[in-house]
């Protein structure tokens, strides 16, 4: 990989360049909890000084401008008793500044999921390579445990990975195109000093970690525990709202529904997404729902992170970010469920 | 200034030009593009099922439709949504196809309505298939419960049109009552075809029913076969399948030599809206056709 050190004052200029001709996303912060704490929102913005880098995290993440929520799959126009489809996919460039490596990852695997081996998603393509990532290094968020899943760093998945080095920053060039935008600026090749302050920095970061959970032995023991009584405790709290899916970083699952407009002249396919928590989730034609509890779907979401994509591409669908524990609304908390489980192995 | 960013815009790229083949699954294509079809024929089959002969309308993409006997497609009724359906008809016919669907919600409600002549969009084919191939030179029985006669009419008119290849074939099939069996009209011509044994059986007979009564198990028990060189495929119900291949099972079939359809309510049909997982996979990529086994090992299957 290339390395460079870019001044603060610099990137700002690299940030306006980029604003003058393309849609820009960050990090910006939107209000306060009520703890105190700022809430950030992964945002469109018009300026620089709109985009606060130094966030803890958010409170969604930013799949939505790879997967959005809702997005059409083509649509219809409908004449005399006939019909013609049309499909369109997103041309318009686009940045995200301010990643975290979590974030990057959840990329990663997604890239894994839906770009490649069988069915590559030709919406999911056009976003993720219209989207140019530049991602930055932060202090561990509260309660996140992406350093036991890896996620804590990242090598790939992004144009440009800064490190806050104090006057500069220390920027990892993942790609071409994000060699071409350093072009013009004053980006320096780094010296023995920027990789010690850059060692020292990963280092503080690594030493920040309170929360870490085991999860070599997962894909394993999720299948021993198949009937523990963990899932009868957690999964009797969940109010299968499916909020973890919408914060997940990495859950894709969709369901699609189709809609005509009111003068029948047009209609659309829709592809909304979904949570494996929701109630109809499994349910077949004829009404029979495969899942009819919610401690049987909580159980499929852990299933499927950690064991059904382990299978799939020899790693966890997780990353460690642990919003879908903040978010949730019964208190379900990632950590300490897999933990339960580790502790009904042990007894 | 020069531009930063050039965009990308995939439609542009030499495999979106490709004509639209399901069947090579690493290409990326236009995956939600449907194929235009329209209805030939509707015949009824029963109160609540119906069969639809469709035909691919373009000519070109009917003649490169290429499907295996299990297989499924994506349904489709502009405005209404879409399901996923069995392909009901011989591979051999191509873009020529059979679909057996019962009334059981919005799309196939509205399709029960739709007349010859109205156009429906398919995509695919999908999944897994019998293995056809692998099965040569040894005795197959065929069991369906009923529609699950709609899966398995398609490796029966393999196995027919390829009689040679296979040894003793059997075709089981059983229904609740007599008014629910699915292609009655064809037993007739199976049973006449010269070494190929047809029954049908029902659970709750009607005062013209003349043959056997009871449950589809109660066929396999006067059945003469070598297990070590026989492979079954069973279609039906979960309920139903468990027990007939527990029953083969006794018989000595192994479990790997089974195989089984599993239902599942797929969106997209290509492992990416999750929607049929099953255990660690995906019924639309792994399946729908399972080996008994397999299904054995998979959580919550049946």
């Amino acid at each position: 990989m290339l390395f460079r050190t870019l001044a603060k004052p610099d990137f700002k200029a690299l940030v306006e360049r980029i604003l003058a001709s393309t849609e820009v996303i960050g990090p910006k912060r939107v209000g306060t909890d009520r703890h105190g704490r700022p809430i950030h929102h992964y945002l469109p913005v018009e300026s620089f000084d709109e985009i606060d880098l130094d966030y803890e995290t958010t409170e969604f993440s930013a799949k939505t401008y790879f997967l959005p929520y809702k997005e059409n799959l083509c649509s219809y126009r409908f004449q005399d008793d006939d019909w013609r489809q049309e499909i369109r996919y997103r041309i318009q460039p686009r940045a995200i500044i301010g990643l975290h490596a979590c974030d990057i990852h959840a990329l990663i695997k997604l890239d894994k999921a839906l770009a490649r081996d069988f069915f590559p998603s030709p919406y999911y393509i056009s976003r993720r390579k219209n989207t140019f990532v530049v991602g930055i290094d932060h202090d561990p968020c509260e309660g996140g445990f992406c350093r036991s899943l890896g996620t804590d760093t990242a090598t790939h998945g992004f144009d440009l990975f800064l490190t806050d080095l104090g006057e500069r920053y220390f920027v990892a060039i993942g790609s071409d195109r994000g060699f071409r935008a350093l072009s013009g600026l004053p980006a320096a090749e780094i010296t023995e000093q920027d990789t010690e302050d850059y060692l020292r920095v990963r280092k503080r970061i690594a030493a920040g970690f309170k929360t870490e959970i085991n999860v070599q032995n997962l894909p394993n023991l999720l299948d021993i525990e198949f009937e523990s009584p963990v899932w009868e405790k957690w999964g009797g709290k969940c109010l299968s709202c499916g909020s973890c899916a919408m914060v997940c970083p990495t859950c894709y699952c969709y369901g699609v529904s189709e809609r005509v407009s009111m003068d029948f002249a047009s209609g659309a396919k829709t592809k909304q997404l979904y949570s494996c928590n929701l109630i109809d989730f499994a349910v077949v034609a004829g009404g029979h729902n495969f899942r009819p509890n919610r401690q049987t779907r909580l159980k499929y979401r852990y299933y499927h992170q950690h064991r059904g994509f382990m299978e799939a591409y020899d790693e966890p669908k997780c990353v460690g970010c642990n919003r879908c524990g903040r978010t949730c609304l019964a208190g379900i908390n990632p950590v300490e469920v897999i933990r339960d489980l580790q502790a009904e192995d042990e007894t | 200034m020069k531009q930063l960013f050039y965009p990308f815009d995939i439609s542009l790229e030499s495999e979106m030009k490709e004509p639209l083949d399901f069947n090579r699954r690493s290409r990326t294509k236009d995956v939600d593009r449907v194929f235009r079809a329209e209805i030939t024929n509707v015949i009824r089959l029963t109160e609540m099922e119906k069969l639809f002969q469709v035909r691919i309308m373009d000519d070109a993409e009917r003649q490169r439709f290429t499907f295996l006997p299990g297989q499924f497609l994506m349904l489709e009724l502009p405005g209404y949504g879409e399901i996923p359906i069995s392909i009901s008809s011989a591979p051999t016919n191509k873009g020529f196809l059979e679909l057996c669907i019962r009334r059981a919600g919005t799309v196939t409600g509205a399709l029960h309505k739709a007349r010859r002549g109205a156009r429906v969009g398919l995509r695919g084919p999908f999944g897994t298939h019998f293995p056809m191939e692998k099965m040569k030179g040894n005795n197959v029985l065929l069991i369906a419960g009923g529609l699950g006669l709609a899966p398995l009419r398609a490796p029966i008119f393999h196995v027919i049109q390829n009689r040679s290849d296979y040894r003793n074939v059997h075709i089981f099939y059983g229904t609740g009552s007599p008014e629910q069996l699915l292609f009655d009209y064809q037993y007739d011509e199976w049973r006449r075809i010269d070494d190929i044994e047809m029954e049908v059986i029902v659970e709750r007979p009607d005062p013209n029913w003349k043959g056997p009564v009871g449950l589809i198990t109660k066929l396999l028990d006067h059945v003469e076969i070598n297990p070590r060189e026989t492979y079954a495929i069973v279609c039906g119900p979960p309920i139903m399948f468990k027990f007939v291949c527990a029953r083969l099972s006794d018989l000595g079939v192994p479990m790997q030599r089974m195989f089984v359809s599993l239902e599942r309510r797929m969106h997209c049909g290509m492992g990416k809206c999750c929607r049929c997982n099953v255990g660690s996979t995906f019924t639309c990529m792994d399946g729908p056709v399972f080996d008994y086994w397999s299904v054995m090992n998979l959580k919550e299957a049946i």
